[in-house]
């Protein structure tokens, strides 16, 4: 099977997946306690039939599947209704925010992988040596400490005490602006710093185990050097394994962008989702669980693709 | 001047356990377009020389001493990048397990290439005819087509072909071949032994050949070596040696060739166990196993003398065939008494030989 042929019938499979994910998104939204009325109409008292009539406008007193059926056309659309909160169009709210966390998230998985992998080798490359004592207690540290309170310290430490990144998001200003790109980079280090720390253990001893291998020293017996040998022959076949694990932790990020989303006040879709779901607000809830579920599945379609693409053997 | 020529060599592993004296004092050559066998049991020191040679001895383990000439140049005193331009081109090797040896990850025809580009430095495209043409050499069929094939789309018998050409690919001098049909059933084995047969004489090149079996070295070899804990304990043309063995040990190695309709384990016809290569018996290190062994073999570590005339050893002189024992020196009080069988397909008869040297009556 050629790589092309495995990456469609990969997208053929993420299709039943997605649909999943709408049904499973809208049953926990349906199912999380309380009467979305009552959040609607701000908890006044009302008589039944204006009740039902706010229920009606808003398709609750529809059979439940309907409102699914209802709700996923919308969705497909990019309709995601209005938010109840704030009467806006929920696509509209989303959109606006959407892009900060976009920034913030990737910044964090770049900052990840861009120092995990060349860590991750140097220390397999240097085991049980000095570099390597080194990043395992700094992984230790990273892995251990959690990231709102990272995220507070370096507050602590880089917009109080040293002055040299502002405390609060800079107003007004737009997405690609020098201020905002300075003032994610804090929250990007404090939700990054877990991934990084799992992903260069990982990567060392994908490689240690690679590094002992037959090949290698095939490799070295043809006389490449060892740049050629460590960055082309192992390198390719220790990232097998990170890639995968690589996918998940955008999951992992996407977690973390909501609560340091609101210990660094960021306007990012993290804390929208934070005050909606004490609001209630269902619409803008559901659009938000299905874009992370819709995130996650896809980074791992990309994860099978790469896997696939570096690792010949599992494409039959 | 030999085309290779190990003197002396002590290769150390510093282990957390103790230091692993994995050869000592080892020497032997190998002339041009020769084929030499290195037989032993597991853990001999047979692939520590190879990687030695190969200047792949890697961590814990360390070059101690002596002198690895090829071509009369002293490849310790080589900084790495003169000894990558010989590996792979002057020196190549082959490994036991050609699955392993071949990286998953990319074609077969790119793990060819990339030595000849390497080395040779041609154009993309001719690196990529010359690869083909080696692929055809060792006879893989339709090689244009199995050039982009995943070394996991190859059966065994024709990975260990194409880590051959991979070997050939640059044209060495000298080839070096770890147990390279132990992973194969006997009728493949057959064929790769043939294959490299047919390649020495073509482009008339050395070939180092290391097995755990006598009868691959019989058929194949010119001379052998016999290694017991890290050092030659015989080494002579291969029918002295065959016909004629020198130390107790080979004597031992011979009755256990595996024979049809034999399942004996290999080597069980020796009992006990090769000794620990952190702290060697004193004496003979075969004495422990050696049912020749007297006391002096406990205190007087035999050199390496020629059997003839119980001179010290001449590893130069490759038509002379020399022993480990302490039955050639002349400081054994009894005689090495044994009968050897040597059977071939036709016929076999017994041939006896006494420790001395002496022929039998
Ligand atoms: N990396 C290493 N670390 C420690 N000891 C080692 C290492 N490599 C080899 N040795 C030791 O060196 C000795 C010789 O090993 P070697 O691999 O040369 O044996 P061999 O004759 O090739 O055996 P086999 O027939 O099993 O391949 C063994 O005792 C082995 O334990
Ligand atoms: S020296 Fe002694 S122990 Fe060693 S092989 Fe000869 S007879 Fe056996
Ligand atoms: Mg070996």
């Amino acid at each position: 099977m050629s790589l092309r042929r495995y990456v469609l019938k990969r997208l053929l499979i993420t299709i039943p997946l997605l649909l999943g994910v709408t049904l499973a998104t809208f049953a926990m939204v349906h199912f999380i306690p309380g009467d979305p009325i009552d959040f609607i109409t701000l908890f006044t008292e009302l008589d039944p039939e204006t009740k039902q009539e706010i229920r009606a406008r808003y398709g609750l007193d529809d059979p439940i599947y309907i409102q699914y059926l209802d709700w996923l056309a919308d969705a497909a659309r990019g309709d995601f209704g209005t938010s109840i909160t704030t009467r806006q169009p929920v696509t509209k709210e989303i959109a606006e925010r959407l892009p900060f966390t976009l920034m913030m998230g990737s910044m964090a998985f770049v900052i990840a992988i861009v120092t995990a992998i060349p860590a991750g080798i140097a220390a397999a490359y240097h085991r049980n040596t000095k570099v390597d004592q080194v990043s395992r207690v700094a992984a230790l540290l990273g892995i251990a400490i959690p990231n709102f309170w990272l995220g507070l310290i370096l507050i602590l430490v880089f917009a109080s005490w040293l002055d040299v990144f502002p405390v609060l998001p800079p107003t007004g200003e737009g997405l690609l602006s020098s201020e905002m790109i300075v003032y994610t980079l804090l929250p990007a280090l404090a939700i990054g710093t877990g991934s990084t720390a799992l992903l260069m253990r990982l990567m060392r001893s994908s490689m240690v185990e690679e590094l002992d291998k037959d090949y290698v020293t095939m490799a070295r017996a043809k006389g490449l050097p060892e740049r050629t040998v460590v960055g082309k022959h192992v390198l390719r076949n220790s990232l097998i394994s990170v890639v995968t694990v690589a996918a998940i932790q955008v999951a992992f990020i996407i977690s973390g962008s909501v609560v340091v989303e609101i210990v660094f006040s960021y306007p990012g879709l993290g804390r929208l989702l934070v005050n909606r779901v004490r609001n209630h607000d269902f619409p803008v809830i559901q659009a938000l669980v299905l874009i992370i579920g819709v995130a996650v599945i896809f980074a791992n379609l990309l994860a099978d693709v790469l896997y696939a693409y570096l690792d010949p053997r599992i494409r039959y | 001047m030999a085309m290779l020529e190990v003197e002396d060599l002590n290769v150390r592993f510093y282990t957390e356990d103790g230091v692993v004296k994995a050869t000592n004092d080892l020497s032997y050559r190998v002339e041009a377009g020769e084929r030499f066998g290195v037989v032993g049991e597991s853990g001999a020191g047979k692939s520590v020389t190879s990687l030695a040679v190969m200047g792949l001895v890697d961590e814990p383990g360390v070059i101690e001493s002596g002198e690895i000439r090829f071509k009369g140049e002293d490849l310790l005193e080589l900084d790495d990048e003169e000894m990558r331009r010989l590996r792979g081109n002057e020196i190549a090797m082959i490994f036991q397990d050609a699955e392993t040896a071949l990286n998953p990850a990319y074609t077969v025809g790119e793990q060819i290439s990339e030595a000849i580009r390497h080395h040779l430095a041609p154009g993309e495209a001719a690196a990529e005819e010359r690869s083909i043409e080696m692929l055809e050499s060792v006879g893989i069929p339709d090689p244009a087509t199995r050039y982009s094939n995943y070394p996991h789309e190859f059966s065994g018998g024709m990975q260990q072909r194409a880590v051959i050409a991979m070997a050939l690919s640059c044209d060495p001098d000298l080839i070096i071949a770890d147990e390279p049909t132990t992973a194969l059933d006997v009728t493949i084995e057959a064929q790769i032994l043939t294959l490299l047969e047919e390649i020495a004489e073509e482009f008339d090149t050395a070939i180092q050949l290391i097995t755990h079996d006598l009868g691959v070295v019989a058929e194949f070899c010119d001379r052998m070596m016999v290694m017991y804990a890290g050092h030659p304990v015989e080494m002579a043309p291969v029918e002295d040696v065959y016909y004629d063995p020198q130390h107790p040990y080979t004597v031992g190695l011979m009755s256990s060739i595996p024979r049809i309709g034999d399942d004996r384990d290999r080597l069980d016809t020796i009992p006990g166990r090769m000794p620990d290569l952190i702290e060697m018996p004193p004496g003979c290190n075969f004495h422990p196993r050696c049912p020749y062994a007297e006391e002096v073999c406990t205190r007087r570590e035999p050199p390496l003398v020629d059997t003839d005339t119980g001179q010290p050893a001449d590893v130069a002189d490759h038509d002379s065939q020399v022993a480990a024992c302490l039955a050639h020196t002349g400081e054994l009080t009894g005689r090495l008494d044994y009968e050897v069988t040597v059977r071939d397909d036709t016929h076999s008869r017994p041939v006896g030989s006494t420790g001395d040297g002496s022929p039998s009556e």
